[in-house]
């Protein structure tokens, strides 16, 4: 596992943080850790959370044993992250369904409370809810909906300024701002349930920028969008946070999104940090091979291409090999004594597919440990 | 302050828009409610036919029916079609969410939408209301004095506010039951027996309507009523508006409480 907190990042925060600061909250920090906390727009420790879900058995004599008698499970989500965000940063999480991305975002935007570990986000701690807090961050869940339904989305957009209290000539410049950069003023009257996916994600977008929050939470905002809506979101957000320089935490299943815009990658399997870095370090870090692509010459394919590395694909006169990271070089010079070829490529897997070995893995070294845990005796 | 004010105002102005979106529907809804009413005088007619006095425990057939509009009125007031199952669906589906993240208050928020709901209803209900009260004018022993009168207008707005935060309290509860509607029906059932809905609560036995009295939900439909035809006077009035309040206080405490236990629980639980 890898602390993010000992990093020092280049960035400077911007901002000073209201120090709502509560020590009674945070019985082991200390001094210093405050120090630290006013430092980062988001900081994390030790966060935890667990849930208690019934464990129902199949059948009906099941069911009803089941209504006297309940079989509770605990399932950890988040099992004690740490994690530093500096304002103006975007930070993707990446990470397989259930891997506890959205739990954290919900615990960031208070709409949880953990189990244990603390948090602070601009210098309060999510849970408590506090009014100053809920003015100045945004949660846009792709799958859910906060515009009203029947209405068109100005008529959201008026009750936004009114509970932000945003000023009438601050909203009116937003709002426009924010219109022009997702083109959606010919739609601002058309009541929301008419719009397109694309469409309606740009409005909620809005919506929830309107009132300017230096944190914004992005839970899967591409999700079930066509391509070009896609790359139209990416291309806004970007621009947006370069522009506005507020702190950005995204999760999403693309990788495009997350290729397009952050350059600081957090992936979380079975609610633990196990990456904390760049997406080029991830290939580096988590994939032992490279992808050799030879074109033979004159359509001479040699007949034991196996002994070089594992065959991928072959379509004469090209072949495609996995080749072990480290003896690539010896490979390569190995293979262009031996044989004719016309072009040599030495590739990274593509991302996708070192993120999904990357995911099973962590899933059977986790099915691994609770076997474990299940055989040895409890003391 | 002014700032909250301005919010709510936007909220009711919101809400009444929504409202007037579906206005087919609801016309047509809130004119279907008046035909309980023929129903309810015919049959009545027919009971008061069979019998030879020609009064029912101290009503008479023109008591009855002047009683039943009454209390129609004063559902009109009291009734939340929708409040406790719309939470309950807002829980299950994760839209509460949105209270807490955004700076807004729930229970402010369903009473604005409450209120500009029963607005938009009074807008299309007044004038059937107007013309059946016209036609049935004969069956009222006559208008009653000012004073009177502003009680009775008086009990109208508290039965509002006593239906409103006793179907939220309600509604909060769906924050531990996930699915609510049973629970809903036995209150249904509740409020229309003991509300008044149903028959005058006098005509009671006395075990029942001492019972009655110490339950909230005469006061939603019988009390005004009674008020109107001159049943509740002097005294007795004013303790009966006094514990009217009171209940519209102590369900206003108990809708809060519920609701701050109802997020505790449901943050606790995993949102």
């Amino acid at each position: 596992m890898i602390k993010a907190g000992a990093k020092a990042r280049g960035q400077q925060s911007s901002k000073p943080c209201p120090s709502t600061f509560r020590p009674d909250l945070y019985p082991d920090a200390h001094w210093s850790a405050y120090n630290l906390l006013i430092m980062s727009a988001i900081k994390i420790r030790g966060l935890k959370k667990s849930y208690r879900v019934y464990r129902k058995k199949e059948g009906l004599l099941a069911s009803i044993t089941g209504l006297f008698q309940r079989d509770y499970r605990e399932v950890d989500a988040v099992k004690g992250i740490d994690l530093d965000v500096e304002q103006g940063e975007f930070v993707a999480f990446l990470g397989p369904n259930g891997a506890g991305k959205t739990t954290t975002l919900k615990l960031l935007s208070g709409v949880i409370s953990p189990t244990g570990g603390a948090a602070s986000v601009l210098g309060h701690t999510p849970w408590l809810r506090e009014n100053e807090y809920r003015r100045r961050f945004a949660l846009v869940m792709g799958q859910k909906n906060q515009l009203w339904w029947d209405l068109p989305a100005q008529e959201s957009f008026r009750l936004h300024q009114k509970i932000y209290r945003i000023d009438s000539s601050e909203f009116q410049r937003t709002r426009d701002e924010l219109v022009d950069l997702l083109e959606v003023g010919q739609l601002l009257g058309q009541p929301v349930r008419e719009l397109s996916l694309g469409e309606r994600m740009k409005m909620e977008l809005t919506a929830a920028l309107l009132h300017s929050p230096d944190v914004l939470f992005l839970d899967e905002p591409t999700i079930g969008l066509d391509v070009i809506a896609q790359h139209n979101i990416q291309k806004f957000l970007k621009h947006y946070q370069a522009m506005r320089k507020i702190t950005i935490l995204l999760t999403s299943h693309y990788m495009k999104d997350v290729a397009a815009l952050c350059r600081r990658v957090v992936i979380i399997a079975h609610g633990e940090i196990v990456y904390d870095g760049s997406l080029a370090g991830i290939v580096d870090r988590f994939s032992s091979h490279k992808v050799l692509t030879l074109h033979f010459a004159e359509e001479r394919m040699p007949s034991d291409l196996a002994r070089y590395g594992e065959v991928l694909e072959i379509v004469e006169p090209k072949a495609k090999l996995r080749v072990d990271r480290s003896s690539i070089a010896k490979v390569l010079s190995s293979v262009l004594a031996n044989h004719a070829v016309e072009d040599v490529s030495v590739e990274d897997p593509p991302l996708e597919e070192v993120i999904a070995d990357m995911f099973a893995l962590t899933a059977k070294n986790q099915a691994d440990k609770v076997a474990a845990e299940s055989l040895t005796p409890s003391p | 302050m002014v700032a909250r004010a301005l919010t709510w105002w936007t909220i009711l102005k919101i809400s009444l828009e929504e409202r007037l979106v579906y206005r087919g529907d609801f016309a047509l809804g809130t004119l279907m409610r008046f035909l309980p009413i023929v129903t309810q005088i015919f049959l009545w007619t027919a009971v008061f036919a069979a019998s030879e006095s020609g009064t029912i425990v101290g009503y008479s057939r023109n008591d009855i029916v002047a009683y039943y509009l009454l209390t129609m009125l004063a559902r009109a007031f009291s009734s939340m079609p929708g409040l406790a199952s719309g939470i309950a669906r807002q829980v299950r589906d994760g839209e509460i969410k949105k209270f807490l993240i955004q700076p807004i208050d729930l229970i402010s928020y369903l009473l604005l939408a409450r209120i500009a709901h029963k607005l938009v209803y009074y807008l299309v209900a007044a004038g059937p209301f107007a013309l059946v009260y016209y036609l049935c004018r004969s069956y009222f022993p006559g208008w009653p004095a000012t004073d009177v009168f502003a009680a009775f207008l008086l009990s109208l707005v508290l039965s509002f506010m006593l239906g409103f935060f006793l179907e939220a309290s309600m509604g909060m509860i769906a924050f531990w039951f996930l699915e609510v509607t049973s629970l809903l029906f036995v209150y249904m059932l509740f409020t229309f027996f003991f509300s008044g809905h149903m028959f005058p609560l006098d005509m009671l036995p006395d075990f029942w309507l001492t019972l009655v009295d110490y339950m909230p939900f005469k006061y939603l439909a019988y009390f005004p009523a009674a008020v109107f035809l001159g049943k509740i006077e002097g005294e007795a009035l004013y303790q009966g508006l006094l514990i009217q309040t009171a209940w519209v206080v102590f369900f206003i405490v108990s809708c809060r409480l519920l609701m701050q236990a109802g997020f505790n629980r449901y943050s606790g639980f995993g949102g």
